[in-house]
C-alpha cells in the first residue's frame, strides 16, 4: 500500500495562508516509514491531514496503492489517523475507543472482541479495557490511540506529530516501541514530526519540508550524507555552512582558520557544511593568536561538551567533544585553539535558489 | 534534601495566605458590600412576593392559583415552553454545530444573529412581529387569505417567546463545543462514522450538561417573558394571557394578594430552575472530575 501524492496544493484564506502547501508530490514506498520532516509552518501536518482526507486539496491527487482518492470522503478511505493530542473519545472507555471503527463498520460483536483483545496486546495494555482515557497516562494514550487506528486495519497509518505532546523519555521509549510495532504490523506509515533525530531513527524514507514545497526527499543517510541544499544541512545535524577556497589543494575557510584537503580544481570556490562533531579542537601553544579561534563558551550536557567557538574572521562555530577528549585537552573559556575538519563535507559551491 | 523542599513548599504556602491575609478587611467590605446588595436587590422582593401572597391567609392564595384564568394563563405559559424550548433546542444545537464544526462565508454573520434578540428590546422585537403578521403587516393578505391569526393570538405567542429565547441554547452549546474543539469528531471521521453516528456517539455525549443547562435557562425564560408577548398577546383573558400578564392584569385591578399569588408561581419557578441548574452544574462537575478517581500507575 504505497501512498502517492502528486503535484498537491492547498492554500488557506487570510493570515494562514503560509500554512500551505504548494505542488507538492513524494511518494511513501509500501510497508515503510516515511517520515514527513519540517520546521513549523512547513506545511507538513496540512500534507497529512490531505492525505488522510481531512482537508481538501486545491490541487493536485493522492493515490492509495495506485488507486486515486482524491475525491473519496474520508469515512471511506480506510486511512489509521493518530493525533498529536490523542483526541481519544474522553467519555469512553479503552474498549470502546479500539472498538468504534470496528462498531460503525457493523462488525459483530464477537469479532470486535478479538480485535480488540489482539489490538491491546499489541500495544501491551491488556487489562486496561474499562479504563477511561482520563486515566492513562500520556504514553498509554497514545498507545491506545494507535491501537484505534490500527483496529480498522487502515490502508496507512498516518501519525501527526504522535509523540510531541510527551516528555523526552516517554518520547524516546515510544520511538522505540514504534519501531518494533512497526516491524510486526508493517503497515505503510507516514509520519509527521518537527523532530529530526525522531525522521532520522524511526524512517526509511524523508521528506524534508519547507515553506510548503519540498526540499529534499530521500533515505534517511542520503539527506544526511548528501544534503541538497544548506537548508537540510542546518535542519539535519545542526551544520554550518561556510563558503571557502582552493588553494594548495586544501579547501581553506574563515581566514586559513580551517582548511581540509580535497580533490578540487585549485581557486575554485567551495562551501563545506561543518557538523558540531565534525570538528576537533587542540590547544594552540604560543601566540600564533593570528590564524587560531577562541573558546568562547563550554557547556557540559551529558556524555558531551559543548563549545562556542568564535574563528578569527570573527565567525562562530559550534563544536561537540566527548567528556574523554574533552579531559584530554582540557580547554577552557577564553583558550585559544586550532580546529581541525576531520571529516567536513566540502563540496564545489552551488548556487541555491531560495 | 527532602526537608530543604519541603521547607520551601510550606514558606511559599504561608506567603499565599498572607498575600492573601493582607487584604482581610478590604475582603470584608467586599463580601459585606455585596451581600446587602443581593438581600436589597433579591432576597427582599422575595419576602414581598411571598408574604403579601399570603397576606388575606392561604384560602385566597389557593383561591386565585385555582382561578379558571390563572389555570388558563399557566396553561398557554406552559405550552409557550414547551414549544419554544425543544425549537431553540433543536435549531441551537444545529447553529452551534455549524459555526464550530464548519468554514463557510457568512459565518460571521450568522454568530452575529444570533445575538440578535438579546441585543434587540423585547417590545421592539414584539412590534417586529405585529408588522409582520399584523392586521396591516406584510403577511397580512396571506394569512387572509389561509383564514390565520398570529397576532393577539396564541400562534404569535409562541413565535415571539421562540424569538426571544433563541440565544440561550445556541450560546451556551457554542461555548461548550468551542471550548472542546473538533479533534475527537475528526478522528472518529477518519475511523468511518457517519456525520449523525458522530453527532450521537461522540458530539452530543460530550455537550450533554451545557444542552440541559442552555434548556433550564431557556425554559425559565421562555416562561418569564413578559415584553414581547404583551406586545402581541392582545391581554385576552382566557385566550392569550401567560402568566406574567395575568399578573400584571390582576395587579392593574388592584387584586393585590391574588397577583402576588400568581407572581409567587413564577419565583417558585425561578427556585425550582435555579435549584435544577445548580444540580445540573454539580453533576457536569462531577462528571469532569469523574475520570480522575483512579489514576493509572
Amino acid at each position: 500500500m504505497s501512498v502517492n501524492v502528486k503535484e498537491l496544493s492547498k492554500r488557506f484564506g487570510g493570515r494562514r495562508e503560509v500554512l500551505g502547501v504548494d505542488r507538492v508530490s513524494f511518494e511513501c514506498p509500501e510497508h515503510r516509514i516515511t517520515s514527513l520532516l519540517g520546521p513549523s509552518g512547513s506545511g507538513k501536518s496540512t500534507l497529512l491531514r490531505l492525505v488522510a482526507g481531512l482537508e481538501i486539496p486545491d490541487g493536485g491527487a493522492v493515490f492509495i496503492n495506485g488507486d486515486e482518492v482524491t475525491q473519496v470522503p474520508v469515512r471511506e478511505r480506510n486511512v489509521g489517523f493518530v493525533f498529536q493530542n490523542y483526541a481519544l473519545f474522553s467519555h469512553m472507555s479503552v474498549f470502546e475507543n479500539i472498538a468504534f471503527g470496528l462498531k460503525v463498520r457493523g462488525a459483530p460483536a464477537s469479532d470486535i472482541r478479538a480485535r480488540v483483545s489482539e489490538l491491546l496486546s499489541l500495544v501491551q495494555l491488556q487489562g486496561y479495557e474499562r479504563r477511561l482515557p482520563d486515566q492513562l497516562s500520556g504514553g498509554q494514550r497514545q498507545r491506545i490511540a494507535l491501537a484505534r487506528a490500527l483496529a480498522i486495519r487502515p490502508r496507512v497509518l498516518l501519525l501527526d506529530e504522535p509523540f510531541g505532546a510527551l516528555d523526552t523519555q516517554v518520547r524516546v521509549e515510544l520511538r522505540e516501541w514504534l519501531h518494533q510495532l512497526h516491524e510486526q504490523t508493517q503497515v505503510t506509515t507516514l509520519l509527521v514530526t518537527h523532530d529530526q533525530e525522531e525522521a532520522l531513527e524511526l524512517s526509511d524514507h524523508i521528506v524534508l519540508l519547507k515553506d510548503g514545497q519540498v526540499e529534499q526527499a530521500g533515505t534517511p543517510s542520503e539527506l544526511y550524507e548528501r544534503p541538497a541544499s544548506a537548508f537540510v544541512a542546518a535542519f539535519l545535524g545542526g551544520a554550518k555552512i561556510m563558503t571557502g577556497r582552493v588553494v594548495g589543494g586544501q579547501a581553506r575557510f574563515a581566514d586559513d582558520a580551517l582548511t581540509a584537503s580535497v580533490d578540487l580544481a585549485e581557486g575554485s570556490i567551495v562551501e563545506a557544511f561543518i557538523r558540531p562533531h565534525d570538528v576537533r579542537l587542540a590547544k594552540a601553544k604560543g601566540a600564533m593568536a593570528a590564524k587560531v579561534a577562541r573558546v568562547e563558551r563550554l557547556v557540559r550536557v551529558g556524555s558531551f561538551v559543548k563549545l562556542a567557538v568564535v574563528l578569527p574572521d570573527g565567525d562562530r562555530l559550534s563544536v561537540q567533544m566527548q567528556n574523554d577528549e574533552f579531559e584530554e585537552h582540557a580547554l577552557a573559556p577564553g583558550d585559544n585553539v586550532l580546529v581541525d575538519l576531520r571529516r567536513a563535507q566540502v563540496t564545489p559551491r552551488i548556487n541555491y535558489t531560495i | 534534601m527532602s526537608g530543604a523542599v519541603s521547607r520551601v513548599a510550606v514558606s511559599s504556602h504561608r506567603h499565599e495566605r498572607a498575600a492573601l491575609e493582607d487584604g482581610a478587611l478590604a475582603r470584608r467590605l467586599l463580601i459585606g458590600g455585596a451581600t446587602a446588595f443581593l438581600g436589597v436587590v433579591l432576597l427582599l422582593p422575595l419576602v414581598v412576593v411571598f408574604s403579601s401572597a399570603l397576606k388575606q391567609g392561604l384560602g385566597v392564595y389557593f383561591d386565585a392559583i385555582t382561578d379558571a384564568e390563572t389555570l388558563s394563563s399557566m396553561r398557554l405559559t406552559l405550552l409557550a415552553a414547551a414549544v419554544s424550548v425543544p425549537l431553540n433546542l433543536v435549531f441551537g444545537v444545529a447553529a452551534a454545530w455549524v459555526i464550530s464544526k464548519y468554514e463557510f462565508p457568512g459565518k460571521g454573520l450568522l454568530t452575529t444573529l444570533i445575538d440578535l434578540p438579546f441585543s434587540v428590546s423585547p417590545v421592539v422585537a414584539g412590534l417586529i412581529f405585529v408588522l409582520l403578521f399584523g392586521a396591516k403587516g406584510w403577511f397580512a393578505p396571506l394569512l387572509q387569505a389561509l383564514d390565520l391569526k398570529i397576532i393577539f393570538s396564541v400562534p404569535g405567542i409562541l413565535i415571539v417567546t421562540t424569538f426571544i429565547t433563541f440565544p440561550l441554547v445556541a450560546r451556551e452549546v457554542l461555548a461548550v463545543m468551542q471550548a472542546q474543539g473538533c479533534d475527537e469528531e475528526e478522528a472518529a471521521l477518519t475511523l468511518g462514522a457517519s456525520g449523525w453516528t458522530i453527532f450521537l456517539r461522540i458530539t452530543l455525549p460530550k455537550i450533554k450538561w451545557g444542552v440541559l443547562y442552555a434548556v433550564i435557562l431557556c425554559n425559565a425564560r421562555a416562561m418569564g417573558e413578559f415584553g414581547a408577548v404583551s406586545v402581541v398577546s392582545g391581554h385576552i383573558r382566557g385566550e392569550t394571557n401567560t402568566l406574567p400578564l395575568h399578573v400584571e392584569i390582576l395587579y392593574g385591578e388592584y387584586h393585590f394578594a391574588a397577583a402576588f399569588a400568581v407572581a409567587s408561581l413564577l419565583c417558585l419557578l425561578a427556585v425550582a430552575t435555579l435549584i435544577i441548574k445548580q444540580w445540573v452544574e454539580w453533576q457536569a462537575a462531577r462528571h469532569r472530575a469523574g475520570g480522575h478517581e483512579g489514576i493509572a500507575p
